[in-house]
């Protein structure tokens, strides 16, 4: 299954619900979500723990937008929109964290 | 007219909403009105002043460089919280601007002040 987040890992409880509840697929962080895939940001340690079993993507254009493109979390892999959507058609069903 | 003494209290990132941009809008327009004004970044509104913005790809304008600007403007108190930046892995050579990096109680000392605090 594919996860989707796009709110601040700071901000609001979205990426603990969806770390909580998704088993395993892959998690794709979007728009004020991007921060989560960042270094030293606090969310850093529930990102890490969670990339062994989940794979863990965000979205470059996001990043760039925000000027983090360059302090993403080792292990982090980008997408841009067409990566985006090639994860909606890989995994079989998706959630989108609003 | 006493100017007073107004603060704009930014607590939101950039594009994920309108907060920042529409924040930015009212600074300016306080300083048309020669007023004594304040702009605070905690929490995600750190990430406002971020350098190295690209938003090319998301078809957004980038109003970060206007930050740089507002000392044109007589908007020379940007104070931003340590401890959020502490908790973004930020520092003050991130910034587009120059800032006053103050912690929590001295922020809090000078809201204690304001006339007019605006939230976004």
């Amino acid at each position: 299954m594919l996860h989707i987040v796009n709110k601040s890992p700071l901000e609001k409880s979205t990426l603990d619900s969806a770390l909580r509840l998704a088993k395993s697929g892959a998690l794709l962080l979007i728009e004020d979500a991007v921060y989560a895939a960042t270094q030293g940001n606090a969310a850093e340690p529930k990102i890490r723990e969670v990339m062994g079993r989940i794979e863990v993507y965000a979205l470059m254009p996001d990043l760039q937008a925000r000027g983090m493109a360059d302090r993403l979390i080792d292990g982090v892999a980008t997408v841009d929109y067409e990566g985006f959507v090639d994860l909606v058609v890989k995994h079989p069903n998706c959630q989108s964290w609003l | 007219m006493a100017a007073k003494k107004f603060m704009l209290v930014n607590r939101k990132a950039p594009y994920g909403t309108v907060y920042a941009l529409e924040s930015l809008e009212v600074v300016l327009i306080t300083a048309a009105f020669e007023q004594d004004v304040s702009v605070v970044f905690v929490d995600d509104g750190v990430y406002q002043l971020k350098k190295g913005m690209q938003t090319k790809a998301i078809a957004t304008k980038n109003f970060s460089p206007t930050y740089r600007a507002l000392e044109d403007y007589d908007i020379d108190k940007l104070y931003v919280e340590a401890e959020s930046m502490a908790a973004r892995g930020l520092s003050a050579d991130d910034l587009v601007a120059p800032v006053q990096v103050v912690d929590s109680a001295t922020l809090a000392g000078l809201m204690e002040q304001q006339d007019v605090v605006l939230s976004f």
